[in-house]
Parts: C-alpha cells; sequence; structure tokens
C-alpha cells in the first residue's frame, strides 16, 4: 500500500459541496411536493374515475415503473430542449424527477386507498358527506398516514436517485464531483466523501419525514402505533 | 431512422442483460450471505449485516459506482474494466436489498416452524436447509422477480462514471450525433420496458397466486 | 299517528339473486320496529335501501317524505333525516371521539367549530362517554365505540335512527350497554328501526315486530307474537333463537 490519501485536498472545496448539497435539498423538496401531489392526485382517478382515464393513469405508471430514471430524464430533459423550448436546467430536472416519483408514489397511495374498509365509505356517505368530502377526510387522510412509512422511504431514495440527473448538468451535489475532479485528481477520495455526506443526508431527509409526520398525524403522535 | 444505429441500441441492450445477469448472478450469492448473516445468533455478525444493508442503502449507486471504479487500483490491483467495476458496484448495491428482502422472507415462515422443528431435534443448519429454506424460498420468488426489474433499470447508471457501453449509453451516443432525443431515448425506453414490464407482470401474479395459496 | 316509513312491494336483487321478493310496511313517527329473522332473509337489505345504501328496483319506500324510488331523490336531505349505525361501528380510525362525532355537522350543515364541540358534549353525554372525548377509536372496547357510532349518528339530529345488528359484533356485558343506550333513546322518543337477534331486547322495547323470511315480510305484528306466534315458521325461529 504505497497510496496517500489525500481528504484534505477534496475538502478544501467545501464551498462547492455546500452548494452541490443545498441543490440536492432543493431538488429533492420541490419533487417531493410535486411528486405527492401528483401521486395522491392520479391514484385517486385510479381508483374512482372513469375507466378511460384509469387506462391513462395506469399506463403512466407501468412505463415509468418499468423504464430506467435516467432514460428518463434523458427524454424529457433532451427532447424538451430539441422542441426549441429553453428552461432553466433545474427545472428540467425537477420535472423529470416529478414525473418519475409521481408514479411510485401513485401506486403506494392507491395501496392506501384500497386497504380503506368499504364501511367508511359507507358511514360517511350515511352522514351525508359529499363525494370530495369523503375522500378527502374519510380516505386519503387514512390512506396517507397508512403508507407513510413506506412514502418516506421511497423519498429517500428519491434523494439519492436526484444524484442522476448530474448527468444532463445539473450541479447538485453528485454533479460537483467532476468539477472537484478535474481539479485534484483525487477520484476515490471525492467518492468517499461524497459517500459520507449522502449518508447524513439520507438520515437527514428520514428524520425529516418522521418529524414531518408526527406533525401531520397526531393520532400517530399521541399513540405511536401505525394505523 | 438509421439502421446502424438501432443495431448500436440492440447491441446496447445485450450490454444491459449480460450486466444485469451478472449482478443477479453475484448478487444474489451475497445477498443470501447477507440475509444468513442477518439472522445470525451471533450478535457481532448480525449488526455487521445490518449496517452492510443500512450504508449500502444509504448510498447512491454513482458513489458506489466510483468507489468501485477507482477504489480497485489504490489497494494496489489493475484498474477495472468498465464491465468488472459495473458488476461490482450493482453487486454490492444488490445483494444488500436481496439480503434484505430474503431476511424477510425467511423469518416470515421461521418463528412458529422454527419452533417445530426445534421440537423434533434438528439441529439449526439441518432445520434452516430441510424446514425453513424451502417455505422461504416459495414467499421469495415474487419480490425477487420484481427486484430483478430495479438491477435491470439500474443498469442504466453503469453508463455513467465507469462508462460500461449498454443501452443508455449508446442511446446518448446516438443523440449526440442525430439530435432526435425523442426517438432513440424514446426506442431504448421501449427496449427497456420490453424486459422490464414482463417481469413485473410475472412478480404481481407469482404474488396474487401465492396469496390464493395462503387462504 | 302518520307513517314516517312506507315500504310498498319493495323488490331488489343481488345478479340472479332476488333478496327482497315483495316487502310492504309501515312504521309510524316514534315508533320502534325490530326486523328479525334468519341470516339471508333480507333483513340487512332492507335496512340499507332505506338510507340509499342500496337502491331499489322495484315497489316504492317512502322515507321522512323522501320517496327512494325517484331518480332525483335529494340524498343530502335524507341523510341528514336519517341516521345509521353498523355492526362494525365504522367509526374513523384518525380521528378522535369528538372529531368524529363534530365531522359530518361541520361538513355537511356548515356549522362553526364551537357550535359543534357543544353538539358534540350533548350527544356524547346522552351515551354516557364524556370522559372519552379526545380518545382514538382503537383506545376504546367494542361496546364504547358502538356508543360513540350511536353518538355520532345523533349529532345530525336525524328523525330516523337505522340499526343494523349493531351488538352481533359484541360480548354479552358490552351488548348490554350499547341497548341501554338503544333504550333510552327509544323513551325520547326517537323514531327506530332495527334488524337485531336480541329477541329479549325486541320483546322489551319494540313497539312492532317485522319477522322476515325469504324476502317477504312472513309476519309482523306488536311484540306479542314474539310471545304468542301466528306462524309456525316465526314460533320456531323464536324457539331457536331462545336456545342460543
Amino acid at each position: 500500500m504505497t497510496y496517500q490519501f489525500d481528504f484534505g485536498a477534496v475538502l478544501a472545496y467545501w464551498p462547492l459541496l455546500l452548494e452541490g448539497i443545498w441543490t440536492t435539498l432543493r431538488l429533492t423538496f420541490f419533487s417531493t411536493v410535486f411528486g405527492i401531489l401528483i401521486g395522491a392526485f392520479c391514484a385517486v382517478i385510479r381508483t374512482g374515475g372513469s375507466s378511460w382515464a384509469r387506462a391513462v393513469i395506469s399506463l403512466y405508471v407501468e412505463f415509468i415503473r418499468n423504464t430506467p430514471l435516467l432514460v428518463q430524464a434523458y427524454f424529457l430533459i433532451f427532447g424538451i430542449a430539441s422542441l426549441g423550448i429553453r428552461l432553466p436546467i433545474l427545472v428540467g430536472a425537477t420535472i423529470a424527477l416529478t414525473v418519475n416519483i409521481g408514479a411510485y408514489t401513485t401506486e403506494i397511495v392507491r395501496a392506501g386507498i384500497e386497504s380503506i374498509h368499504r364501511g367508511q365509505l359507507e358511514a360517511a356517505t350515511c352522514l351525508g358527506l359529499s363525494r370530495t368530502q369523503t375522500y378527502l377526510h374519510v380516505v386519503i387522510r387514512p390512506a396517507l398516514e397508512r403508507v407513510y412509512p413506506a412514502l418516506s422511504s421511497q423519498y429517500v431514495l428519491l434523494m439519492l436517485a436526484s444524484s442522476i440527473v448530474s448527468s444532463v448538468g445539473v450541479e447538485e451535489l453528485f454533479g460537483m464531483s467532476n468539477r472537484i475532479q478535474s481539479e485534484t485528481f483525487r477520484n476515490f477520495e471525492i467518492f468517499v466523501v461524497l459517500g459520507i455526506i449522502y449518508l447524513l443526508l439520507a438520515m437527514l431527509v428520514r428524520t425529516g419525514f418522521t418529524l414531518l409526520g408526527l406533525a401531520m398525524f397526531p393520532r400517530r403522535r399521541k399513540l405511536g402505533t401505525s394505523l | 431512422m438509421n439502421s446502424a444505429f438501432i443495431l448500436s441500441l440492440l447491441k446496447g441492450l445485450w450490454g444491459t442483460i449480460v450486466l444485469s445477469l451478472l449482478t443477479f448472478l453475484f448478487g444474489g450469492l451475497i445477498g443470501f450471505v447477507i440475509a444468513l448473516a442477518r439472522i445470525s445468533p451471533i450478535a457481532a455478525v448480525s449488526r455487521a449485516a445490518a449496517a452492510y444493508i443500512e450504508i449500502t442503502q444509504g448510498l447512491p449507486l454513482l458513489v458506489l459506482m466510483g468507489l468501485c471504479f477507482y477504489g480497485p487500483s489504490i489497494f494496489g490491483y489493475d484498474s477495472f474494466s468498465p464491465l468488472a467495476a459495473a458488476t461490482f458496484a450493482l453487486t454490492l448495491y444488490a445483494s444488500a436489498y436481496l439480503g434484505e428482502i430474503w431476511r424477510g422472507c425467511i423469518q416470515a415462515v421461521a418463528k412458529p416452524q422454527w419452533e417445530a422443528a426445534e421440537c423434533l431435534g434438528f439441529t439449526r443448519w439441518q432445520r434452516m436447509r430441510a424446514v425453513i429454506l424451502p417455505q422461504a424460498l416459495r414467499i421469495a420468488i415474487p419480490p425477487t422477480v420484481g427486484f430483478m426489474v430495479q438491477i435491470v433499470k439500474n443498469t442504466s447508471i453503469a453508463s455513467l462514471v465507469v462508462g460500461y457501453a449498454e443501452l443508455s449509453y449508446n442511446a446518448k451516443i446516438i443523440n449526440n450525433a442525430t439530435f432526435q432525443p425523442f426517438l432513440y431515448f424514446g426506442i431504448a425506453a421501449l427496449m427497456y420496458f420490453a424486459i422490464c414490464y414482463p417481469l413485473s407482470v410475472q412478480s404481481r401474479a407469482l404474488e396474487r397466486k401465492l396469496n390464493v395459496g395462503h387462504r | 299517528m302518520s307513517a314516517i316509513v312506507e315500504l310498498k312491494d319493495v323488490r331488489k336483487s343481488f345478479g340472479n339473486l332476488e333478496v327482497l321478493r315483495g316487502v310492504t310496511f309501515n312504521v309510524n313517527r316514534g315508533e320502534v320496529a325490530a326486523i328479525i329473522g334468519q341470516s339471508g332473509s333480507g333483513k340487512s337489505t332492507a335496512l340499507r335501501c332505506m338510507d340509499r345504501l342500496e337502491t331499489i328496483q322495484g315497489g316504492s319506500m317512502l322515507i321522512c317524505g323522501h320517496q327512494l324510488h325517484d331518480d332525483d331523490v335529494d340524498l343530502k336531505s335524507l341523510r341528514r333525516d336519517v341516521g345509521m349505525v353498523f355492526q362494525s361501528y365504522n367509526l374513523f380510525p384518525h380521528l378522535t371521539v369528538v372529531q368524529n362525532i363534530m365531522l359530518a355537522p361541520r361538513m355537511v350543515k356548515g356549522i362553526k367549530a364551537k357550535e359543534a364541540r357543544e353538539i358534540a358534549d350533548t350527544v356524547i353525554s346522552k351515551v354516557g362517554l364524556r370522559e372519552k372525548m379526545d380518545y382514538y377509536p382503537e383506545q376504546l372496547s367494542g361496546g364504547q365505540q358502538q356508543r360513540v357510532a350511536i353518538a355520532r349518528s345523533l349529532a345530525m339530529e336525524p328523525k330516523l335512527m337505522l340499526f343494523d345488528e349493531v351488538t352481533s359484533a359484541l360480548d354479552p356485558q358490552l351488548t348490554g350497554e350499547v341497548l341501554r343506550v338503544m333504550e333510552q333513546l327509544a323513551a325520547d322518543g326517537m323514531t327506530m328501526i332495527l334488524v337485531t337477534h336480541e329477541m329479549a331486547f325486541a320483546r322489551k322495547v319494540a313497539d312492532r315486530v317485522i319477522y322476515m323470511r325469504d324476502g317477504k315480510v312472513h309476519e309482523m305484528g306488536s311484540s306479542d307474537i314474539l310471545r304468542t306466534p301466528a306462524t309456525p315458521e316465526l314460533a320456531s325461529f323464536v324457539s331457536e333463537s331462545a336456545e342460543h
């Protein structure tokens, strides 16, 4: 073993790393918000919409879940550019990640909705709640509470997978590695540092979801049991 | 559309298939060891396996690729070929997930059966081989087939850091030459879909069959 | 006395299976009617039709002034007038007791939170569970959950309450506490229709007993028919029930 590790050379670029972390977190945040909205919307249609609308949603879900994120990102980002539309690269990346995570969210939320017992719907109906009110208060909320652990894991994976958009030129955390690499040639050390940062970020995102879950679901906070 | 480009995509597809099979083979072997280690009665072994899973699942695959590509030369080995490095990284990734999936399957059948087998006076390994594993295998098949889809999709990442020429890589090269992203990435996506969708369908069908059998 | 419920020759099938084959009876305001019969006799289906959880296919059904066979029946006001309590309680598991009760008054009637809270106070006291206001359903016994479900219906101030085998999932001790609440409701003058297996309760509280068999009303009268049945079928049903 003659190799001399030099982590200092990599860590000297901490402002770049910090900038990358900030971009990664922003990407993850916006894709999470839009992804949950799209996923919940599509899951409602998937379980209660007209038959053609269900077919469209299921086509979307199956296609996204059975192709790689990388190819989806290439298709969308280079595709949009080829139409002559100029989007800021971060917007394009957010669209690609949202389209992707939306499909996974749809499947998870759908499973949650389908786990709601028919008796719950009947009780709401008999109390006079409209279809929309029933969906909002008696279906979606408990469904989200039930699948919240699965959703959290999926969104931690999203944060990790957001590294893939570095390939279309986004300078998020992983994208920064190219720049540091070309200036320091400390390839291995860079990946070790990135690995540690990503592990910490994964813990951060997971903790964020846990706290958010406690804030959103008072039943869980009080009883500590899952629905 | 150009037939040379289509041929290049098909060659890329072959690269994807080769890498997927290698990953499944090695990932499966190591994953099995991880699963057994995870349920080991020796606390240190089980904790080490848990840490392995935790760390591997907390890293982006791209970082694993980088570590596996640049790591070996540092430790005095010749640098890995793109295929070797990609297989190495994907094996780490797959073994962590498969280990966790299979641990769940083994434990699902283990509890009640374990005690029954204990009463019959089997040793731990005999119990495992004769009683637990054959049943665990049955419930492990649907999620394992489902995970194959993840493997195939994630081989696309081997086109980035290590530069292994598989389907996404070749599609990107063609796009650089033609600038027809919708066409060539569309075809590449359909090729991935053609492999992954049947696996997904099969996984769900097996899952349903298993559930019916259990009732 | 005026009829608040009028069924005339009501018919209902599920696929090829004819479940209601011409059901006719009335229930007057303030009356307690008990529908009894073997499982499969159509008694639960008849009850579910009254709140339009199932639609009828023939005959006519007039509930609190709403003609249920009409396509343009005002479901919203029908459901304000009719309360329903289920065998499996169907409380909303993610809401506390008081939130369960307040949900419909706030959503359906648009009542302000403070006022809805007062309504919840009143109805929860009626079922004797004031100290459980902020509990979640899973923290309550089956009997308590069912009493909350009754309170939840009462909060909408219905003119008619339907009870679908509400004690069937409960063991005898817990059954007693639910039946006492229902007895009190009857004493307060609530119009109630209950599908039940509790013969003793029917005998004691019901003004009218309806014995259903094979999708039809087989025998009907005051609770005296449980003591002196006119048909041999009801006689054997009553004696079978007594054995259990």
